[in-house]
């Protein structure tokens, strides 16, 4: 069973931020590092994550399984770009420094690992952000905080919803799965393409139903409540906003713009130190 | 299919917790990195082509933000927002779908393998490699391949799970839509 990462409480001080705050950390954080290909902002916002991280007292076994499938995705996605397009440095800093001749079509340029240097730290710039908004937010908390700031609470109760049923369809999932292997269903490698999405509708199927009759459940139960009676709804979890909230949130965007302006600056995305 | 109700609401929520799971199901076709076949488009079509637009939209939003998340630690935006604009693509033609309603017969599969098709072409061939290259500066030939391999994994998929899951649940669908008919 593939494991999810989940939240899990902790006595904090990121602990006790509101949702919303760390939301916005990890909206900013995420767009900014996706925006820049500046390499001294990149490795400013590297050096920030971990230091974040080993503050919010993540430890590794809560993460460490998701890490290393990520390190896999990187390898792989790293060396694709390589493959397609090993000019590609080239093209972004426009000089040439040829480090190796691999062969007629691929050249090692100190250009491109640059590039390539680039994407893994952008890699490693956003995985301590989204390990640290998942595992210190507690999803009805967020789903609470997401009515404050305003946004609509069928969605903040969707979000809600949503959260709060992962575990309960992963095990429906599970249970279906294993009951289909039991009687027969070959679901590894071993079968063939058209056979093997077959075997998925046999899982799927079964686990669409049993879904579409929970959502007839809940909607039911909710409708009973007199849930949508009224345009306002009260919320358990809900946090307001306090000092360190309005202090995280004023930090993060005075960063991201900072970053952003610098990265900017000059006209480019990309530091370049060729020339 | 106007009015954000409860139904569409909870529809919503389980909705994006099934995709997130089914996040875990993956059918790899090999040679491109990090595109297989998912069996989670086929649900978001199908949910799409139940709730709506606004049902799929969000589904494909939130499930997919949500489930890189949790599954993969990293949110790829570039890919999720065509994942959203499928959703409402096929969600916008619900209504003619009639699969609540027990009418999804063979003229409709065809109908929603043409609409299937196209949104899917304007999502992974359109959208996601051009995000790709705006946000994240990646080659071009490596993002539209990836993209063309996303798009004709998504088809096969959506076309033959999707088209099945419709099929089924019209069949259990009509006997509930002709009961409240009468009364």
């Amino acid at each position: 069973m593939a494991k999810l990462l989940t939240y899990e409480q902790k006595d904090t001080w990121m602990d006790r931020l509101c949702g919303v705050t760390k939301l916005i950390y990890f909206l900013a954080w995420s767009i900014t590092s996706m925006l820049t290909y500046d390499t001294r902002v990149l490795a400013v916002m590297l050096v920030l994550s971990l230091i974040l991280f080993k503050i919010s007292k993540t430890e590794w076994k809560q993460v460490g399984s998701i890490f290393k499938f990520i390190m896999f995705f990187l390898v792989i996605n790293v060396l694709a770009i390589f493959i397609f397009a090993p000019d590609q440095g080239t093209k972004i800093y426009g000089t040439k420094h040829v480090l190796w001749q691999l062969s007629a079509h691929y050249p090692i340029t100190a250009e491109q690992l640059f590039y390539e240097l680039n994407i893994i730290l952008k890699y490693f710039t956003i995985i301590p952000a989204v390990f640290i908004f998942v595992v210190t937010t507690n999803p009805s908390e967020f789903a609470a905080s997401l009515n404050r700031i305003g946004i609509s609470y069928n969605i903040g109760y969707a979000v809600a919803i949503a959260l709060r049923y992962i575990p309960d369809v992963q095990d429906d999932f599970h249970k279906i799965k294993n009951a289909q292997e039991a009687r027969g269903i070959e679901m590894s490698g071993k079968a063939k393409l058209m056979s093997r999405i077959k075997s998925t509708a046999s899982i799927i199927f079964p686990l669409i139903f049993t879904s579409i009759g929970r959502i007839d459940t809940i909607s039911n139960a909710m409708e009973l409540r007199g849930y949508g009676k009224y345009k306002k709804r009260t919320w358990y979890m809900g946090r307001k906003l306090q000092r360190n909230d309005y202090l995280c949130i004023a930090l993060v965007l005075g960063f991201a713009v900072v970053a952003l302006v610098i990265t900017y600056h000059d006209g480019s995305r990309f530091y370049n130190p060729f020339v | 299919m106007k009015k954000f109700g409860i139904k569409e609401v909870v529809a919503t929520g389980i909705g994006t917790a099934l995709f997130i799971v089914l996040t875990e199901v993956q059918i790899p076709l090999g040679i491109i990195p990090n595109t297989s076949m998912q069996p989670r488009a086929a649900v978001l079509a199908f949910l799409a082509a139940v709730f709506g637009p606004v049902v799929g939209g969000i589904i494909g939003l939130l499930g997919h933000a949500l489930g890189d998340a949790l599954f993969y630690g990293g949110v790829w935006w570039s890919w999720v927002f065509p994942d959203a604009i499928f959703g409402i693509l096929v969600g916008l033609f619900a209504k003619s779908f009639e699969i609540k309603a027990g009418g999804f017969n063979r003229k409709k599969v065809v109908l929603f393998n043409v609409v299937q098709v196209v949104a899917n072409a304007i999502a992974w061939i359109v959208v996601a490699p051009v995000l790709d290259i705006l946000i994240y500066a990646e080659p071009a030939k490596k993002v539209f391949s990836q993209g063309v391999f996303a798009f004709v994994a998504n088809i096969i998929i959506v076309g033959v799970l999707g088209s099945l899951l419709g099929l089924g649940y019209t069949k259990i669908g009509a006997k509930s839509s002709s009961l409240t008919k009468e009364d």
